[in-house]
C-alpha cells in the first residue's frame, strides 16, 4: 500500500512541481509589489499632508480587518459585475499584494518611526534633503528593524497563496485537489504538498537568517 | 560672518527666544552659557533651522533666511546655509550603519557632490586632524563617547562649513573623556575657526571663547569679552548663575 501511495507522489511530480512554481510566482510577485505599494503607504502614512495618512490608515485598515480568502473573491469573482473581469493568477497577485501593502505598511511606518530623531537632525545638519536622509540614514536603519517582521510576512504569504487555489490558480495546493479528486489517495497528497510548502518556507527562512546577519554586521566586532 | 535679527521662538504660547540679535565675526569664538531652560539650545538650533523660528533673520556667509516669511519656499536656501553651519549634538548623532570614515565623507559625497577619492582624503586627513588616525573603519558602536564627538566633529569639518555650532558637545561624555573633545575644539578655536558653543563648561569658555553670552529666559542678559564677563560681571541674574557654578569666588 505504502509503495504505491509513494509512486502515486512521484508520478504527479510534474504537476506538484509546476503548481509549486506557481506557488513561488505569487509569492515573489506578492512580496515584490506589497513591498512596493507598502512602503508608499507607509511614506502616506509618515506625511504631513493629513489626507494621504487617512487614506493610507482606511487602505491598512480595510485589508486587514477583511479575510484575504473574502478579498480575492470581490475581486476575481465580484469584479466582473462592474466590467472587469481578470483571470485567476492576475486576480490572486492583485489579491496577495495589496493584502500584503497593509501588512508591509505598517511593519515599514513602525521601523522607520522608530529611528531616532537625532538622525533625521544629523542628516538635515550637513545638508540633505529628506529624500537623501530617508534613503541614506533613515532607511538602512529601519530596514534592519523591519527584517525579521517582513520575513515573517513573507512566510506567512507564502502559505496563503494556497487560498488563490479558491479561484482557480493552478498553484500546488490546486493541484494537489485536481489529483485527489482522481486518485482519492487523500492523505499521502496533502503530506506530500505540506512537505513541499514546508521546504519553500524553510528556504525563505534560511535566506531571512542571512539577510539579518548581514545587515547586523556592523554590530560585531572589527 | 553670521548676522541674527529679532530672533523669537515660542513654543505652545511660551516665548522661548525673544528677539535675539546677534552678530559674530569670522574667526570669533563665542560661548553661550546660561541655566537650562534659558534658551541657548534652541537659539543654536534655530540658527540652522532645525528648530523652526517663529519671527527674524539669519545670515550666515552669502546665505540668508527671513523667518518672517514662508519657510517652505525657502528650503534649497536652508540646505544652502546648513552646509555653511556645521552642527555638532550633544548625543553625537552619528550614524551607526557607516564606519567613522563613511560618517565623515557622508556630506561631501552626497551633498557636495565631492568625487568620492577625494572626500576620501578630506575625510582621513579630519579623521588625523581630531585624533583618531587609524579608527577610520571603526563603527561608531565600537568608540567610546568622546571618540564618538570627535568623529561628529569631523563630519561637520568635511562640509567646511563657514561655522561650526555646538550643542552641549561634553554633557552626554563621562568626566573623563571631557578632556579631549574640549582639547579638540580647542585646536579649531586656535585656527580662528568661527564657531558658537553652548556648553556648561565654564573654564573652558573662559579660556577658549572670546566672547561670552549670558542667556536667561529667552533673551541676552549680558555678553562681553570672556575673561571680562567672567571676572565682573555686571547683571545680577550673571553673577547668581555664575555663583551656582564656579562658587562664591568668582563673583567677588
Amino acid at each position: 500500500m505504502i509503495p504505491e501511495s509513494l509512486q502515486l507522489v512521484v508520478d504527479s511530480t510534474p504537476f506538484l512541481l509546476k503548481g509549486a512554481g506557481y506557488t513561488v510566482l505569487l509569492s515573489v510577485g506578492g512580496m515584490f509589489f506589497g513591498l512596493v505599494l507598502g512602503f508608499a503607504l507607509a511614506l502616506m502614512r509618515l506625511s504631513k499632508i493629513l489626507p494621504l495618512d487617512w487614506l493610507a490608515r482606511i487602505y491598512v485598515s480595510f485589508f486587514r480587518g477583511t479575510p484575504l480568502l473574502v478579498q480575492l473573491f470581490v475581486i476575481y469573482f465580484g469584479m466582473p459585475q462592474i466590467g472587469i473581469e481578470l483571470d485567476p493568477i492576475p486576480a490572486s497577485l492583485i489579491g496577495l499584494s495589496l493584502n500584503m501593502a497593509a501588512y508591509i505598511c505598517e511593519i515599514l511606518r513602525a521601523a522607520i518611526s522608530s529611528i531616532d530623531r537625532g538622525q533625521w537632525e544629523a542628516a538635515a545638519s550637513i545638508g540633505m534633503t529628506r529624500t537623501q536622509a530617508m534613503r541614506r540614514a533613515i532607511l538602512p536603519q529601519a530596514l534592519r528593524t523591519a527584517l525579521p517582521p517582513l520575513g515573517n510576512s513573507f512566510i506567512s504569504l507564502v502559505k496563503d497563496t494556497a487560498l488563490a487555489a479558491t479561484i482557480q490558480v493552478p498553484e500546488l495546493f490546486r493541484q494537489a485537489q485536481l489529483i485527489t479528486a482522481r486518485t482519492f489517495e487523500v492523505f499521502t497528497m496533502y503530506l506530500a504538498v505540506a512537505v513541499i510548502y514546508w521546504i519553500l518556507c524553510s528556504i525563505l527562512a534560511h535566506f531571512q537568517n542571512r539577510m539579518e546577519a548581514r545587515v547586523n554586521q556592523h554590530d560585531q566586532e572589527h | 560672518m553670521i548676522v541674527v535679527k529679532g530672533l523669537s521662538k515660542q513654543f505652545k504660547g511660551q516665548t522661548v527666544l525673544n528677539g535675539i540679535d546677534l552678530t559674530v565675526q569670522p574667526g570669533e569664538v563665542v560661548a553661550i552659557i546660561g541655566p537650562s531652560g534659558s534658551g541657548k539650545t534652541t537659539f543654536l538650533r534655530c540658527l540652522n533651522l532645525l528648530e523652526t523660528p517663529d519671527a527674524g533673520q539669519i545670515q550666515i556667509g552669502a546665505i540668508s533666511i527671513d523667518a518672517n516669511r514662508p519657510l517652505g519656499g525657502q528650503q534649497s536656501a536652508i540646505r544652502r546655509l546648513r552646509q555653511q553651519a556645521g552642527f555638532v549634538f550633544q548625543n553625537f548623532n552619528l550614524f551607526p550603519h557607516r564606519t567613522a570614515l563613511e560618517n565623515v565623507i557622508e556630506g561631501p559625497v552626497i551633498v557636495k557632490k565631492t568625487p568620492r577619492d577625494q572626500a576620501i582624503a578630506l575625510g582621513r586627513k579630519l579623521m588625523a586632524k581630531v585624533g583618531l588616525a587609524g579608527k577610520e573603519d571603526a563603527y561608531p558602536r565600537r568608540l567610546s563617547g568622546g571618540q564618538q564627538q570627535r568623529v561628529a566633529i569631523a563630519r561637520a569639518l568635511a562640509m567646511e562649513p563657514e561655522v561650526i555650532l555646538f550643542d552641549e558637545p561634553t554633557s552626554a561624555l563621562d568626566p573623563e573623556l571631557v578632556g579631549e573633545v574640549l582639547a579638540t575644539i580647542r585646536g579649531l578655536a586656535e585656527e580662528k575657526r568661527t564657531m558658537i558653543i553652548v556648553t556648561h563648561e565654564m573654564s573652558f569658555a573662559r579660556d577658549v571663547a572670546n566672547r561670552v553670552i549670558f542667556f536667561d529666559k529667552g533673551v541676552i542678559v549680558e555678553q562681553g569679552e570672556a575673561k571680562a564677563l567672567f571676572a565682573a560681571p555686571k547683571e545680577e541674574r550673571t553673577r547668581q548663575f555664575l555663583r551656582k557654578f564656579l562658587g562664591t569666588a568668582a563673583s567677588e
